[in-house]
């Protein structure tokens, strides 16, 4: 596919970013205020609601990612304008602040003292004049290096490291010349293979931060582990499809980042890349997690490989599913986007499947609602680093 | 027809990449990096995506895949036959 001069059409944001969808993002800023988030919007036909069970006495760099991921799930650029909702003013404010900053539309709401009628009702009417507003926006035609994609793969299986993997490999091998965005991450499954990882840093300074999250990560599994994780990573669902160890698992998933791209950098959980390259990202390897966390950093698309089918889907974020497994592509059709199996029977070459995936992401991009779209998954799940105060 | 593909050559593991694989089927297998063909017979039914040994392994053997140390063997394995964690641990954690 040539690239050199390919284009999509976004929504061209306050601050520059494009996004390729156009949300009213209904915001909880914590458990609380899910019930008035999800009454709003019930109430404004086009509102997106992302409930989730945290915000309540976390602290510390547990708490600094609850807002680093609020603050950048609002200014997504898949987001057109949002409204917030807490149990009271000052963290609502906090949020709606930073979220502010890309200067996009933003209002927030404090429940206490109003109660979640009276907070429903002005943040219904704030919502509705967004909806509106936002429905009057109209996508424009961008280079593709305003496309920001992220990758994570899920429920794999050894087709995922022969077939899916390798596609999405072959399509970042095409876009990271070209000046995208891209972002992998799923620090535990590259154990194995984290040495393949560290020789394609870009320099020393990239790989003794790689190598640092790595090992704390490492770190924290030996602290924490009753047997060598078995059931966990790999997990029931890898076992059943074939794939036997942690390192198998491992240097499958690394096939995502190809064969020519270079890690350029190291991102925290939720940190927005600086600029373009190939970002790597400390972050879980449980699928929601991680592609909540790539919502939250900024990604506008998402590459997700699956050998065995995991339907995961993301609000804000649309995820387009790939899988290799024939198995999987005939009994869970409709949650793949694409069908990669012709890999494995010598149908289809690792160039002509990359084609077919960036055939995907850019109809994607242009509007065509993904798989997990149309099904209504919107798993958002917040990564915690440590319990409650 | 592939019945099993290869990542390169010197892997010690081949990938069934269609169902129903029967004991003493004979199976062909495309090690994908070269482009090469090789035969091999089943040793025992194996699942879609499973593994099968391209060679004996003896306990303590590590299995090489993508040309990369995959773990190592806790239990007999003959070539053909069906490689899981009845027969293959990992050495990490």
């Amino acid at each position: 596919m040539e690239l050199q001069t390919a284009s999509f059409w976004g929504f061209r944001r306050e601050n520059g970013r494009v996004g390729v969808r156009n949300h009213v993002l209904i915001l909880p800023v914590d458990d609380l205020s899910n019930t008035a988030a999800q009454a709003v919007e019930n109430n404004v036909k086009g509102a997106l609601a992302i409930p989730h069970p945290y915000g309540r006495l976390q602290f510390g760099a547990d708490l600094d990612l609850h807002f680093r991921t609020l603050i950048g799930a609002g200014s997504n650029p898949n987001v057109a304008a949002v409204v917030v909702i807490c149990i009271e003013d000052t963290w609502a404010k906090k949020v709606a602040d930073g979220i502010a900053a890309t200067g996009k539309p933003v209002s927030y709401f404090g429940i206490e003292q109003h109660g979640d009628h009276d907070t429903i009702m002005r943040a219904s009417k704030a919502a509705k004049e967004y909806v509106q507003w936002a429905s009057e926006l109209r996508r424009e035609e961008r280079p593709l290096k305003d496309l920001w994609v992220s990758t994570k793969c899920g429920e794999s299986d050894t087709t995922s490291g022969c077939g899916a993997n390798p596609t999405v490999g072959n399509a970042f091998d095409k876009l990271y010349p070209r000046g995208v965005t891209l972002v992998f991450g799923e620090t535990t499954e590259l154990t194995g293979g984290e040495q393949l990882v560290a020789a394609r840093c870009r320099n020393d300074e990239v790989r003794k931060k790689f190598q640092f999250v790595f090992d704390r990560y490492q770190a924290v599994v030996d602290r924490h582990k009753t047997s060598d994780l078995m059931d966990s990573q790999p997990t029931k669902g890898n076992i059943e499809g074939g794939l036997t160890t942690i390192e198998e698992k491992a240097l499958g998933n690394i096939q995502k980042i190809g064969r020519k791209c270079m890690v350029d950098g190291v991102l925290d959980k939720a940190e927005m890349p600086t600029g373009p390259g190939l970002w790597f990202m400390d972050s879980s390897s449980a699928a929601a997690e991680m592609v909540t966390l790539c919502a939250a950093a900024g990604f506008a698309v998402h590459l997700f490989p699956t050998g065995q089918g995991n339907v995961i889907g993301n609000p804000i974020l649309p995820v387009i599913k790939l899988s290799a497994n024939p198995r999987t592509v005939r009994t869970m059709s409709e949650h793949i986007d694409v069908d990669v199996s012709g890999l494995l029977r010598k149908e289809l070459t690792p160039d002509q499947a990359g084609d077919k995936l960036l055939e995907c992401m850019f109809r994607t991009a242009n509007g065509r609602l993904t798989a997990a779209e149309a099904l209504g998954h919107r798993e958002f799940v917040m990564t915690r680093l440590y319990e409650s105060a | 027809m592939i019945h099993f593909v290869v990542h390169e050559e010197g892997d010690g593991v081949g990938v069934v990449v269609v169902e129903g694989v029967k004991q003493g089927q004979e199976l062909t297998g495309w090690i994908m990096e070269d482009d090469k063909e090789i035969r091999i017979t089943a040793k025992s039914a194996i699942p879609i995506g499973h593994k099968l040994a391209l060679k004996d392994y003896k306990p303590g053997d590590t299995v090489i895949k993508y040309g990369v140390d995959i773990g190592k063997v806790v239990a007999p394995i003959a070539k053909g036959e069906h490689t899981h964690v009845q027969n293959l641990k990992t050495k990490r954690w």
